[in-house]
């Protein structure tokens, strides 16, 4: 060619991406909202506890005295029927929620992208069998799944690996929360189905192209050529498919909790924070407000960071 | 198409037996009984109900027991109610969850569908901001969460409606609008990108080249290929409101199925989650015919051999 | 039927802007030309040229945003088009000025029948009712070539061939004897034997229909045979206007010049290298100051790079947007003797 041609100042496809996503103000909207959030969750009850000596799982001396209170100076969200202050156990059940959030679409990630891109790559019989297995797992009903993970590794069954990691996240000592981890685990595995279907797919297109046989020919093992050059390659869906992850693991936490099934007191989620508060709905109407809406808030600033990225990472998908 | 649609229903009987089966398998693998709750009975009585219920026979025994019957569409009776066959249970109270569930859809087709081609057709306007945020709303309060403030606004604030229970017209409003605030979201999501999609291809620009007003673009030459992703999304959707949604049956107080079937599990009252189960893929995977079907209706391009 | 007066289409510094990410693209940047009853005219450019922007201008059909027709004036057989209201444009299109499309594939609807689709045009403009239509669009459909018309009326587009295809846009954009049909790249997408044959077509009804016709294409091999004059689009602008074989005999332009170089001809000698214009069609939306092609052009000096170039003109029917428009001619005459010695 010629060496007149000004060179075109290039971006990388991530570099593009980002500045599309700021330019979205719903999805930065959604991004600070947030990130506020997590600060709150994160902090607050830390702020909390130095600042007023309330936490959230303590039922206080005068609990009797205060229960079922509603919103006051000295506390905000009102308490519960125990007396524990509400908006310490709002902010304590958002760790949760968020945690859920975070652990429970790690866990589909890597068990999604891997399955997928295993299938996808090797193709054939075994790709066959293995979208077959996904089939039969995704024809039954995901509540069944999530009660037998949990009574099979429950309890003293859980694996002492969840253990370790509960303890080294959250603190020793407490077999509650190995079972909330547990929790994050199952959900993770029901999860991954459909994030396998959409890598498979992607992989499959992937895989005739020409880097691939480039890789092959300079003897990148198949393990390598999978992970090094194809997964990287699918990151895109991944991504979009994990905003949309997130929100929905919430939700079955939270749906769980409403049945009693997810996470246990002491410990709380804005799930079991609301179903604790439907009970009460017609005389204590702020013990399910508040952890609801809430809720309600992060979902509705994920669903909208969730859709700036999925814009941002698709040109096609744009407004105009 | 006749034989293609006789393949896909031929191949719906051995699917459903292998979910049975998969189902069969979990609830085994699971430790509990449907006998026990939290205390440990004495052993001899354990062993009549074992033998009562063929428990204490070979596994591979009970599965080919099971599946006999269930072939022949003999679930047996519950577990937890005994007298009760599965099949009475089940027929007993799926008018109910049907009911909700089929107006809960009808109710988000028409919002969904509305609000999700105005928002396509006046992009970037405040009808589409406004519809979409409406949509997100639908999306981020949790059922469970919507269910008790509507109930609290307007069953028990302002008179309008029963709070809960089933018997006239008035009790079903709340609970069909809670059950279908999420499924209008998403329809009308759906919709809204399915017809951006269209409006930018070049036969749209084909027919206003033609001199065609916006209303004719829009109905007659858009719409056919901007809903076909709400249709995709009808098919599993409409199978599994159906079925039941707890949360909905629990606020509300409603008998239907799917308040059964947690409880069912949650008992391991095995027959009864067996044959709802069955029940449910068969009704997803008929459901995914339906919606197999009208694709090849929508979009002449598709034939099926 | 072949009215030689009278201006049909009359565009006077048009000028289409659209807003993106990275700025303000000119797709069209001050393009004036005319069409007389008639005429076929031959717009040719490379991708990005502007040209198809400008024929979607002339019938309104530029998406508002992010696009805008910030400038100019289109008159249509004394019908100022800009003027007008949406609805009195919406009269015009398909009745009055008809346009096909590059890829027929795309361009017809894949849901609808084509009975469906070429019965409401007449529908529409001439109050036709079905049997109307129908009749009529089975007589379009023999006209252009498709001589089981009635049996395939009730197919769909997906089962017809491509060259098929875009036939029937024909016969759907003729169906209400336009006076001007814009041709947008109609054969690009076509295998090189059916574009011949859609071009003889084109040629054919033309001549039949007294229709006016502009005819876009980034191939000079096409619009050699089928036009009257020429307009060469470079960046959103007219670098060169001429009657055509004036054009292809003594181009006064560089570009043209390239282009014309760049048509391989077959009686030429074996085993050189095929020409190709060096480097790439600008970024419209960063332009540089000064020639827009003074980057590629053999002839570039340094006033190209600073300055603007001058819109030369040759003679009253030759016009050149070059700053050695005059030097150009003269050497295209200069070669022109040379080979016909």
């Amino acid at each position: 060619m010629d060496e007149n041609v000004t060179a075109i100042k290039g971006t990388s496809l991530w570099r593009d991406a980002w500045k599309r996503l700021l330019k979205n103000r719903l999805a930065v909207f959604g991004l600070v909202m947030l990130i506020i959030i997590a600060l709150f969750v994160i902090i607050g009850p830390l702020v909390l506890f130095w600042a007023t000596g309330i936490t959230a799982d303590e039922i206080p001396a005068n609990g009797d005295l205060i229960k079922s209170f509603p919103p006051s100076r000295l506390h905000w969200m009102g308490t519960d029927e125990a007396g524990r202050d509400q908006f310490a156990r709002v902010l304590q059940g958002g760790r949760i929620s968020l945690m859920v959030g975070i652990i429970s679409t790690i866990v589909s990630l890597v068990v999604g992208v891997s399955y997928g891109a295993i299938a996808g790559f090797l193709g054939g019989r075994i790709d066959n069998v293995m979208m077959r297995i996904v089939d039969m797992i995704y024809a039954i009903p995901y509540i069944l799944i999530v009660i037998v993970l949990l009574s099979v590794f429950g309890g003293q069954n859980t694996p002492s690996w969840i253990k370790y990691l509960s303890e080294t996240i959250g603190g020793s000592g407490n077999q509650g929360l190995s079972q909330i981890f547990l929790l994050f685990f199952a959900l993770g595995l029901v999860s991954w189905l459909t994030m396998a279907r959409v890598v498979r797919g992607q992989v499959l297109s992937l895989k005739n192209q020409e880097f691939v046989m480039a890789a092959r020919a300079t003897g990148v093992s198949t393990f390598g050529i999978i992970f090094r050059h194809l997964v990287p390659n699918t990151l895109g869906p991944v991504i979009v498919y994990a905003t949309l992850t997130v929100p929905s693991v919430m939700l079955t936490e939270a749906f769980l909790s409403y049945l009693g099934l997810g996470v246990q007191a002491p410990f709380a989620s804005w799930g079991s924070l609301a179903a604790d508060g439907v009970k009460n709905i017609a005389i204590f109407p702020w013990q399910l407000l508040f952890p609801g809406l809430t809720m309600a808030l992060t979902l509705f600033s994920l669903n909208f960071l969730g859709d700036g990225l999925r814009d941002a990472l698709d040109p096609q998908t744009r407004k105009f | 198409m006749l034989s293609f649609i006789l393949r896909r229903l031929l191949i719906i009987v051995p699917m459903a037996l292998l979910v049975v089966t998969l189902t069969w398998g979990l609830i085994r693998i699971a430790p509990g009984t449907f006998y026990s709750s939290e205390k440990k009975l004495p052993p001899a009585i354990e062993e009549n109900i074992k033998k009562k219920y063929g428990l204490d026979k070979p596994w591979y025994q009970q599965y080919g027991l099971m599946m006999y019957n269930v072939v022949r569409l003999d679930f047996g009776d519950s577990l937890k109610y005994p007298g009760q066959t599965v099949n009475e249970i089940i027929w007993r109270h799926l008018p109910y969850s049907a009911t909700i569930g089929l107006l809960a859809y009808v109710l988000a087709l028409v919002f969904g569908l509305t609000f999700g081609i105005i928002a396509a057709l006046k992009q970037n306007s405040l009808w589409d901001y406004g519809s979409m945020a409406l949509a997100m709303l639908g999306l981020s309060v949790p059922n469970f969460v919507l269910g008790p403030i509507l109930v609290l606004g307007f069953a028990l604030g302002i008179y309008w409606f029963p709070p809960a229970r089933w018997g006239t017209v008035a009790n079903l409003v709340l609970p069909v609008i809670t059950l279908s605030a999420i499924y209008a979201a998403y329809i009308a999501r759906l919709t809204r990108a399915g017809m951006l999609e269209v409006m930018r291809s070049d036969y749209i620009r084909t027919a206003r080249a033609k001199g065609l007003d916006e209303k004719t673009v829009l109905l007659k030459h858009a719409l056919r290929g901007g809903i076909i992703p709400v249709v995709s999304f009808t098919g599993p959707a409409l199978a599994a409101l159906l079925a039941g949604t707890v949360v909905v049956e629990r606020v509300f107080a409603i008998p239907g199925l799917g308040n059964i079937f947690i409880q069912s599990v949650l008992n391991r009252d095995e027959p009864l989650t067996l044959g709802i189960v069955a029940f449910l893929s068969i009704l997803i995977m008929v459901f995914n015919l339906i919606v197999d079907i009208s694709y090849g209706f929508l979009d002449p391009r598709i034939r099926y051999e | 039927m072949n009215q030689q007066n009278g201006s049909i289409l009359s565009v006077k510094d048009l000028r289409t802007y659209f807003a993106t990410e990275d700025g303000v693209v000119k797709a069209v940047d001050g393009i004036t030309f005319e069409l007389t009853k008639g005429e076929t005219l031959g717009i040719v450019g490379e991708s990005g040229s502007g040209k198809s922007v400008t024929n979607l201008s002339v019938m309104r059909l530029i998406p508002e945003p992010p696009g805008q027709i910030a400038g100019g004036r289109i008159v249509f057989d004394g019908i100022d088009v800009l003027g007008l209201s949406i609805e009195k444009v919406r009269d015009l299109r398909g009745r009055r000025i008809a346009m096909i499309f590059q890829d027929p594939m795309t361009s017809l609807n894949p849901f609808l029948k084509i009975s469906t689709q070429l019965t409401e045009v007449t529908r529409l403009h001439l109050n036709h009712n079905e049997q109307q239509a129908r009749a009529h669009a089975i007589k379009m459909l023999k006209l252009v070539g498709i001589s089981d018309a009635e049996d395939r009326m009730d197919s769909y587009p997906h089962e017809f061939s491509g060259g098929m295809r875009q036939r029937v846009m024909i016969a759907m954009a003729l169906s209400c004897d336009p006076e001007l049909l814009i041709a947008d790249e109609p054969t690009t997408a076509l295998d090189v034997t059916i574009q011949a044959q859609i071009l003889e077509l084109i040629k054919d009804l033309k001549a039949r229909m007294g229709t006016s016709v502009i005819l876009i294409t980034h191939d000079l091999g096409v619009v050699a045979g089928m036009t009257d004059k020429i307009i060469v689009m470079y960046a959103g602008k007219v670098f060169e206007q001429a009657p055509t074989k004036e054009l292809f005999a003594t181009p006064a332009n560089p570009y043209t010049k390239g282009l014309l170089k760049s048509v391989p001809d077959p009686a030429h000698e074996e085993g050189k290298e095929l020409y190709q214009i060096p480097g790439l069609p600008p970024d419209v939306a960063h332009l540089p100051p000064g020639c827009p092609f003074a980057e590629r052009c053999y002839r570039a000096e340094d006033i190209c790079r600073r300055e603007f170039p001058p819109f030369v003109e040759i003679n009253s029917d030759h016009h050149s947007l070059c700053h050695f428009a005059q030097e150009v001619y003269a050497e295209s005459i200069k070669e022109n003797e040379v080979l016909h010695v």
